[in-house]
């Protein structure tokens, strides 16, 4: 450990590990990006990463560093000895320029990361802040692999057919030279599965659900962020309660009772449903906003005469209106991409939400691109209004279950 | 500036008392109606010997039909009333049919049973078993009011009744479904999953969820971009994120398993969601990835309300990086991690959907509230669900108590 504190071993040893990140990272990126076969060899990284570990910390030119990896990254890609291989795939030239572009990526980055480490002894602040700063880039390749990987998966997916597929699992490259033909998947979900309509229902169900939340939260919120009452901490602190009962728990009495009134397979019954699961949650970030409001401004529209009523609809919503728009999208997204209800309650495909009809492309008879395309269907809707108004949502979510 | 005595409560006080109760009223009703309502039944429930097949109450069933021709006058043959009961086991009491036979059709010889009273036919069937059938026949003949091609025997439907008892709300209960819940052979690797998983998951995304929060905590060029692509696993569509993973990690056809090959790390393919244990370490690993989101962003709002003021003071003293996290940031984050930790912990411990679209509680990933389904629809028995269900829900109150008891601890710092 007390060896590890001196330039010439720590900086080779973060180096390898950076290397070795950023290899298997660009592998990975490379391999489902472009349908090359990129295969990262651990030797080569790790002797790589090790000199470069050295070299770094020598020579702080960045431009010398990229000028000399690059040359000895060509060198060492010729020998067949590059930190990436690829199999018969590629053209030796692709390979060369590749291997002399990889070279300099970890140089480059990794003198970033030894910025101030010397070679020999390091103290403390050095040590750790190397530490740190190879962390943060691992952190980073870690965090875009393990989100992107997955999306890109299942839009890519959605585009290719079925025998392209099974012929290579790994070749996500789209063929643009089928022209519109990539998005048969779509075009057969919406002409002979009638996504269309289930798009519809969902959309109508979000929007009742928010609509309903609303009529009743706001109120409900007021009353508990404003008015002195018996009971007001035991109510907020209960509502807190409800949100922790699981939905499999109340799905199964309300399937019966469903079952037995013939509410099942209506999107009434759904809509009966969805805005109660989301009203606790509503009503307890909106109250902790109505807090925040000065109190002042509603007291001198009291004061003047205006009722209760008036004073929630002039001057108390006009004000709030921002953490209503981010409440509004907080259940909206709950309501959009409930499955446990919808999946239990309807059986029934023309009256399918969205999600139900995903969960139905989910057979060994229906071709994997088309559940991958139903996914991408119900996905886009509800990531464009995140985009879209991340500042709302991230609000919301925030507020949603703490105070923090 | 009180004038009234302590302990009375004034008019005004009384009616905004009044006024808030009626404003929260809406919630209350509706809330108790779709949760505490469900929550009762589910107790009673789950004291009662119910399958899927009993919701529909046992109902008798009648079809009419002719057998031979009636064409004209003075033409003969049988009507057939065939019977069953629509239950395969439980019985009906007191059956009854009933049907009008039209002007123009005479009956022949009645079964002991029936009874003719003007043009009504009314047959008391006695009590049936479950699974009962029976057919009746009774001749009749065209009469000379016999009008062909009108006149039509099976122009009213044959109606039957019957008492029957519908098993959800009488008086009988049993306790069997907790024993047969507790007694299953696979009920101590219930357990286990479910401990397993809400342990590990709740651990696993909020370490991962204060790695990627320390990430970010320095502004730097694209901060922003990277803060809203952190926050797509828990935005996206669990449906479509989950069928997602299952593709990716397909056995013969995902590309996780092409990969791992071609870069030399497995040998053949491998059962991500198929083999035990290793499905229910990735249906944990899906649940990190799908949360780690949502401790990602409050820990990052808690990180970013930290005076850094103190950090200053602490560079001045010559703190390590390391040491300012272990010694600064953590104190201040342990509110939050321990409140964000009851919470996950609360609803990875409810998570249903997540584990049935990924493995569908195969391979040992069947946790408690995949165990409810599985009782209640694959097996059928809806009692059991219901049992299980009691007991998911006596966990949570345990649960809750500890999560109160944080939370004030948390108002207070």
């Amino acid at each position: 450990m007390k060896h590890l504190r001196y330039g010439y071993v720590a900086g080779p040893v973060l180096l390898v590990l950076w290397s070795v990140t950023l290899v298997y990272s660009i592998s990975i990126f490379a391999t489902f990006g472009f349908g090359a076969p990129a295969r990262p060899y651990f030797p080569a990284t790790a002797i790589v990463g090790g000199l470069a570990g050295i070299a770094v910390i020598l020579y702080r030119n960045q431009y010398f560093l990229a000028g000399a990896s690059f040359i000895a990254g060509a060198i060492l890609s010729l020998a067949g000895f590059g930190p990436m291989q690829f199999g018969s795939g590629l053209s030796t030239l692709n390979e060369v320029a590749i291997g002399a572009l990889v070279l300099p990526a970890i140089t480059v980055s990794g003198s970033t990361i030894l910025r101030k480490t010397r070679l020999g002894q390091l103290d403390r602040h050095e040590f750790e802040e190397a530490i740190m700063r190879f962390l943060t880039g691992f952190g980073l390749a870690f965090f875009i692999v393990i989100v992107v990987i997955p999306f890109f998966v299942m839009i890519a997916t959605s585009l290719k057919s079925q025998q392209e597929l099974l012929q290579n699992p790994l070749d996500y490259s789209i063929a643009l030279s089928k022209g519109w033909d990539i998005f048969r998947s779509y075009r057969e979900l919406f002409e002979d599965f009638s996504f269309g309509s289930y798009l519809w229902t969902s959309f109508l169900v979000s929007v009742v659900t928010v609509v309903v939340t609303l009529l009743f939260s706001v109120p409900g919120a007021y009353a508990v962020a404003r008015l002195r009452f018996k009971g007001r901490n035991e109510f907020s602190q209960s509502i807190l309660l409800i949100y922790m009962v699981p939905m499999i728990v109340l799905a199964l009495p309300i399937y019966i009772l469903f079952s037995m009134i013939g509410l099942r397979n209506s999107i009434l019954g759904l809509v009966l449903i969805y805005p109660v699961t989301t009203i606790p949650v509503a009503l307890y970030i909106l109250q902790g906003y109505f807090r925040g409001l000065p109190y002042e401004v509603e007291e001198a529209g009291l004061m003047d005469g205006l009722s209760r009523f008036s004073v929630i609809r002039r001057i108390t919503l006009p004000l709030s209106l921002p953490s209503i728009a981010s409440v509004s999208l907080y259940v909206f997204m709950i309501a959009w991409n409930e499955f446990l209800l919808a999946f239990m309650l309807l059986d029934d495909p023309s009256t399918f939400t969205l999600t139900r009809g995903v969960a139905m492309l989910n057979s060994s008879e229906i071709p994997r691109q088309h559940l991958m395309a139903g996914a991408v269907i119900a996905t886009i809707p509800v990531m464009m209004l995140f985009l879209g108004l991340e500042r709302f949502i991230t609000k919301g979510l925030t507020a949603g279950s703490v105070k923090g | 500036m009180n004038k009234l005595p302590p302990g009375e409560v004034g008019a005004l006080q009384r009616q905004e008392t009044r006024l808030a109760w009626g404003m929260l009223l809406p919630t209350i009703a509706s809330v108790s109606f779709i949760v505490i309502l469900p929550l009762l039944a589910i107790f009673w429930i789950s004291f009662k010997p119910v399958e899927l097949a009993d919701l529909r109450a046992p109902a008798p069933l009648a079809r009419e039909g002719l057998r031979g021709k009636l064409t004209a006058p003075g033409d003969a043959a049988n009507i057939e009333y065939r019977l069953r009961n629509s239950h395969s086991s439980r019985a009906i009491a007191s059956v009854e049919l009933s049907d009008r036979i039209p002007i123009g059709i005479a009956l022949g010889e009645l079964d002991p049973r029936c009874s003719l009273d003007g043009q009504e036919l009314r047959c008391s069937l006695g009590d049936w078993e479950g699974g009962h059938r029976e057919r009746l026949r009774i001749p009749v003949a065209a009469t000379d009011e016999f009008i062909p091609g009108e006149t039509d025997i099976r122009a009213t439907e044959a109606v039957a009744t019957g008492d029957s008892e519908n098993i959800l709300v009488n008086f009988q209960f049993t306790v069997e479904n907790f024993i047969r819940v507790f007694d299953a052979r696979d009920f101590w690797s219930v357990l286990w999953a479910t401990s397993f998983y809400t342990v590990f998951g709740t651990i696993g995304a909020l370490v991962v969820g204060l790695f990627a929060a320390l990430l970010l905590n320095n502004s730097f060029p694209g901060r922003g971009f990277l803060r809203g692509l952190f926050l797509f696993p828990y935005v996206a569509p669990v449906i479509a994120v989950a069928f997602t993973w299952v593709t990716l990690f397909d056995p013969f056809s995902g590309s996780a398993n092409a990969m791992l090959q071609q870069m030399g790390l497995a040998d053949g393919p491998i059962n991500f969601f198929g083999e035990r244990p290793l499905a229910l370490i990735m249906v944990t690993v899906f649940e990190i990835w799908r949360y780690f989101p949502l401790s990602f962003l409050f820990i990052l709002a808690r990180m970013q309300a930290v005076d850094a003021d103190m950090f200053e003071a602490a560079d001045m003293d010559g703190a390590s990086p390391f040491q300012k996290f272990r010694y600064l940031l953590l104190p201040q984050l342990f509110g939050i991690l321990s409140v964000l930790f009851l919470l996950r912990f609360i609803w990875t411990f409810n998570k249903f959907d997540d584990i049935f679209l990924l493995t569908g509680g195969n391979a040992g990933t069947r946790t408690l509230t995949v165990n409810v389904y599985e009782q209640a629809f694959a097996v059928s028995d809806i009692g059991a669900g219901a049992a299980v269900a009691v007991v998911i829900f006596c966990c949570l109150l345990v649960f809750s108590v500890f999560y109160f008891r944080a939370l004030r601890h948390e108002e207070e710092l």
